[in-house]
């Protein structure tokens, strides 16, 4: 008789036992995210979250529905493959607003903008168009001869 | 911190609100894009690159990248025939304002743009203690911010030196491979920005994709081989004297 009188202390550690364990179940369902597990172990929530914000660079392809005219002038010269907004930066808030007339794009400087790719350096590329700015045409703007949307010489008006 | 009874009466039912929105999370933004579709990589064409610093600038804009921090930035190489494990490397203010003007002598000069590698088998995504950093199913290594601890573990292991903690939010923080742009169907913010395609998004699970072509036909490098992190930022023309 005793031996089983003693054993109930034991069956009541193990309900303590299971008791924590059902709590711990029951606060593990609340605090753990839905999503996590779901590919892998992280939040698969936070992938949506992460794409879900929003673009600065409207691409490419937002420009030529309105400014065809340049993109087809620029296809003709030396700088059709440049995009847009590698010179004329962030335009998302123009080209994918309601009214892109309503925001309008600030024109790059184009003396700094020119001499960030063309500056005479022996670190680029042996093939790639550089003058030394010093010796080329020292106080003309660039653009009184080479239009950017064609930079070739016989590139004319913008 | 000194708090209050009051404080953490009222500062309760704020963090319940706020744990409740990572609970739920939000749903994916782009209905059309099948995440199983694609495993995204980046091809870094070095002989193109003339270190104008458009891809670090328009990174900063398109991500709020923190002043004096990079999510990429480029590296120029001044390196001699004769001692190549010893280049000398500059990356003022990682080349975001340009590079000085290198005069011409006998060693040769190459410029090498850096970024998160998207490694497939990613050595900071293994040490996160959370679960905040993970590579998504289409091969991106992203940081759940909500969930980021800010312990830094991830900093530590990146062979690439590509992550930082965010001076504000302090949570990690890196390239998401402009995840918000590529999931629907734009470029990244730097390829867009690049004169050159110096850099060029890259779908190796699209068959169209001119990746293949140019794997095909270069000889093609990824950073830091040695390590087996599965690095998938092609590097072609990479010179041995890169780490």
């Amino acid at each position: 008789m005793n031996v089983i009188k003693d054993a109930g202390h034991l069956f009541r550690f193990a309900g303590l036992f299971v008791l924590a364990f059902l709590v711990f179940l029951v606060v593990r369902h609340y605090v753990v995210p839905k999503s996590f597990g779901q590919y892998g172990h992280y939040r698969a929530a936070a992938i949506g979250e992460i794409g879900a914000r929003p673009v600065k660079f409207a691409g490419h392809d937002s420009c030529e529905g309105c400014h065809g005219d340049v993109v087809d002038k620029k296809k003709t010269g030396k700088h059709a493959h440049l995009n847009c907004e590698a010179c004329h930066g962030a335009q998302a808030a123009h080209a994918l607003a309601d009214d892109p007339t309503a925001v309008k794009p600030v024109l790059p400087d184009v003396a700094t903008l020119c001499a960030r790719c063309h500056t005479q350096s022996a670190a680029k590329p042996k093939g790639f168009p550089q003058v030394a700015l010093a010796d080329h045409y020292p106080g003309l703007a660039c653009d009184s001869c080479h239009q950017p949307h064609r930079p070739d010489m016989d590139g004319g008006a913008k | 911190m000194n708090l209050s009874r009051r404080h953490i009466l009222v500062l309760l039912p704020a963090a319940a609100v706020a744990w409740k929105s990572v609970l739920a999370g939000t749903p994916e933004e782009s209905p059309n894009y099948k995440m199983s579709d694609h495993w995204w990589g980046m091809l870094i064409d070095i002989p193109k690159c003339i270190g104008c610093g458009n891809c670090v600038r328009a990174c900063r804009t398109e991500n709020d990248v923190p002043e004096g921090f990079y999510r990429t930035w480029v590296e120029r190489y001044h390196v001699s025939d004769e001692d190549m494990t010893n280049p000398e490397v500059i990356s003022p203010k990682g080349g975001e304002e340009g590079f000085p003007v290198a005069e011409a002598d006998d060693k040769k000069y190459f410029f090498v743009p850096k970024m998160c590698n998207h490694c497939a088998d990613s050595p900071c995504t293994q040490v996160c203690p959370v679960g905040a950093t993970f590579v998504s199913p289409d091969g991106v290594v992203l940081v759940d911010q909500k969930y980021c601890l800010g312990c830094a573990y991830c900093v530590q292991a990146c062979p690439y030196g590509c992550r930082y903690l965010h001076p504000q939010k302090k949570v990690a923080d890196k390239c998401t491979l402009c995840y918000h742009r590529i999931t629907k169907g734009l470029t990244t913010a730097c390829c867009e920005a690049c004169p050159t395609g110096a850099r060029q998004l890259a779908d190796l699970k699209d068959p169209k994709d001119p990746i293949h072509e140019f794997l095909k036909t270069h000889s093609v490098q990824v950073l830091k081989p040695q390590m087996a992190t599965g690095a998938k930022a092609f590097y072609n023309g990479l010179d041995g004297s890169v780490r």
